[in-house]
């Protein structure tokens, strides 16, 4: 169970951050880009957040492995075994990357216009301004909204047992098939989701602390 | 419309030059060919009503608005300009603009200072990652900035904790930090309470006196007749009237500028 936890934390880890990538390359196409990108990025966004995950989960899972066959077949390749974990990773990052690309956007649009006005007057160039004040300057507003997402990517991994893949639901699954002990080991995976939220939301409370560093708190008294 | 002759005739070189410069949002024909230059050490102050294209105008220096057409030299190098797709003038090349906006420092009505970033990180941050400058010695500059402005211990306060004025203050030292060869001023006491007005145009003042070329658009009619060498007074997209600060104020002759002159006193 426990390897079967370590699973759930890798994927959740590669899937949220390829999908912050995902998003914020998809926020600024959204904002920025020409038509044509714009509406691939809507038709995107749409269908990932109206289709049920554990939908898009087994459609890309055995589509996309086959897809990728087909080609390597047709390009006179071998068919290769799609690594789960991997495969586990991207599915899960495509369907994070739609929903971080909505938070992004909404973070990057809260952002005072006048702070990146001051950028652009200052000579700093587009990639410069990306990185040095839209992406710090949106972080306090993201946060909260991404902090969901990864909750939301921790307890995702449980569907990819449902395509056999060995995170901590299947090998509770299997753990409690073997033993009869159901209650008890499906207590214990509901245990280690919960450690994990908790650990997560240790974390989370430190960045966003940190990332509000320049916003005084709401509740007033200074820092 | 030529500069005023006693400016020409000082010799100082051309900071600023701006030929029938037109700018359109839309339908919206905002400035109408303005014409306006300012040669070294020169303060201009630009005066009008609301809606008459001030800011628009200040901001179409630095290339913050595109101009629909006219000449614009900066350091008498002409940001050069060229139509899109759809026909909107757009500058044609943009490391042309981010180098001319290196040498220009703003001042935003609103501050404009970055609220992820500590006073001094925010008067360090173009020297060091915009034109390159060595971090402790941006550090070293941006103290004495700091010290100037008379914000010395608000070194490292996040914005959102200093005063309307303090920040004003902070930002004007953002500004110098890039060794500007221009200050443009976009009414930099107008949002500010006024018992933080004084302030922030001392030390605007302060800048005038040792001779720094600076664009200044502002409401302060009081403040603009002290500090300016050249009034220029902005109508409706046009310039109505314009001269030194004695004739602008003392001896208008345009009807509209007696009028705004008065209503604002
Ligand atoms: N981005 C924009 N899009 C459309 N119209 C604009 C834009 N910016 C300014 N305008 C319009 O252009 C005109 C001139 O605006 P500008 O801000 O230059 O005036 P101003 O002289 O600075 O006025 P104020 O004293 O109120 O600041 C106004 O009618 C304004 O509504
Ligand atoms: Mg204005």
């Amino acid at each position: 169970m426990l390897r079967g936890l370590f699973n759930s934390v890798q994927i959740a880890v590669g899937a949220f951050g390829i999908g912050l990538l995902i998003g914020t390359g998809g926020a600024y196409g959204k904002l920025y880009g020409g038509p044509v990108m714009r509406d691939l990025l809507e038709v995107y966004t749409t269908i990932v957040r109206a289709v049920p995950e554990l939908v898009l989960i087994l459609l890309l899972y055995f589509a996309g492995t086959d897809l990728i066959n087909r080609v390597l077949e047709a390009m006179g390749y071998a068919r290769i075994d799609v690594n789960g974990l991997v495969a586990g990773i991207w599915v899960l990052a495509f369907v994070q990357g739609a929903y971080a690309t909505e938070v992004i956007r909404g973070a990057i649009l809260s952002v005072p216009q006048g702070q990146i006005e001051a950028a652009r007057a200052y000579g700093m160039s587009p990639g410069m301004m990306l990185r040095r004040i839209t992406l710090p300057a949106m972080l306090p507003f993201a946060i909260p909204g991404l902090a969901n997402l990864w909750l939301i990517a921790t307890k995702d991994t449980a569907l990819l047992a449902i395509v056999g893949f060995n995170e901590l639901t299947q090998e509770t699954r299997t753990a409690a098939g073997q033993t009869k002990a159901y209650f008890t080991f499906f207590m214990a995976a509901g245990a280690l989701y919960l450690a994990l939220t908790l650990v997560s939301n240790v974390i989370i409370a430190r960045i966003e602390r940190w990332s509000r560093r320049g916003t005084p708190s709401v509740a007033g008294g200074g820092r | 419309m030529s500069p005023s002759t006693a400016e020409a005739e000082s010799g100082a070189a051309e900071a600023i030059h701006i030929e029938q410069l037109h700018k359109k949002f839309g339908d919206l024909h905002v400035l109408k060919g303005v014409s306006l230059s300012a040669r070294d050490g020169d303060v201009v102050a630009i005066i009008g009503g609301s809606g008459s294209g001030k800011s628009t105008l200040l901001r179409c220096i630095n290339c913050l608005e595109n101009p629909t057409s006219g000449v614009i030299r900066v350091n008498g190098e002409e940001i050069k300009l060229k139509a899109d797709s759809h026909g909107h003038t757009v500058p044609a090349d943009r490391r042309q603009i981010e180098r001319i906006r290196s040498k220009l420092g703003m001042v935003f009505q609103n501050f404009n200072l970055w609220s992820h970033m500590t006073l001094i990180e925010n008067v360090i941050e173009v020297p060091v990652h915009v034109l390159g400058v060595k971090r402790d010695k941006a550090i070293a500059t941006a103290e004495a900035l700091l010290d100037r402005v008379g914000l010395a211990d608000k070194r490292d306060v996040y914005p959102a904790f200093m005063s309307g004025g303090q920040q004003q203050r902070g930002a004007i030292a953002r500004a110098l930090a890039i060794q500007p060869r221009v200050m443009l001023f976009d009414e930099p006491t107008s949002a500010l309470d006024p018992e933080l007005v004084g302030e922030v145009l001392k030390v605007i003042a302060d800048l005038a006196e040792e001779g720094r070329t600076m664009i200044l658009v502002t409401h302060e009619m009081k403040f603009a007749r002290e500090v300016a060498t050249h009034v220029v007074y902005l109508y409706n997209g046009l310039i109505e009237e314009e001269g030194p600060p004695e004739q602008i104020f003392g001896a208008p002759k345009s009807e509209r500028l007696k009028q705004f002159i008065s209503n604002i006193h």
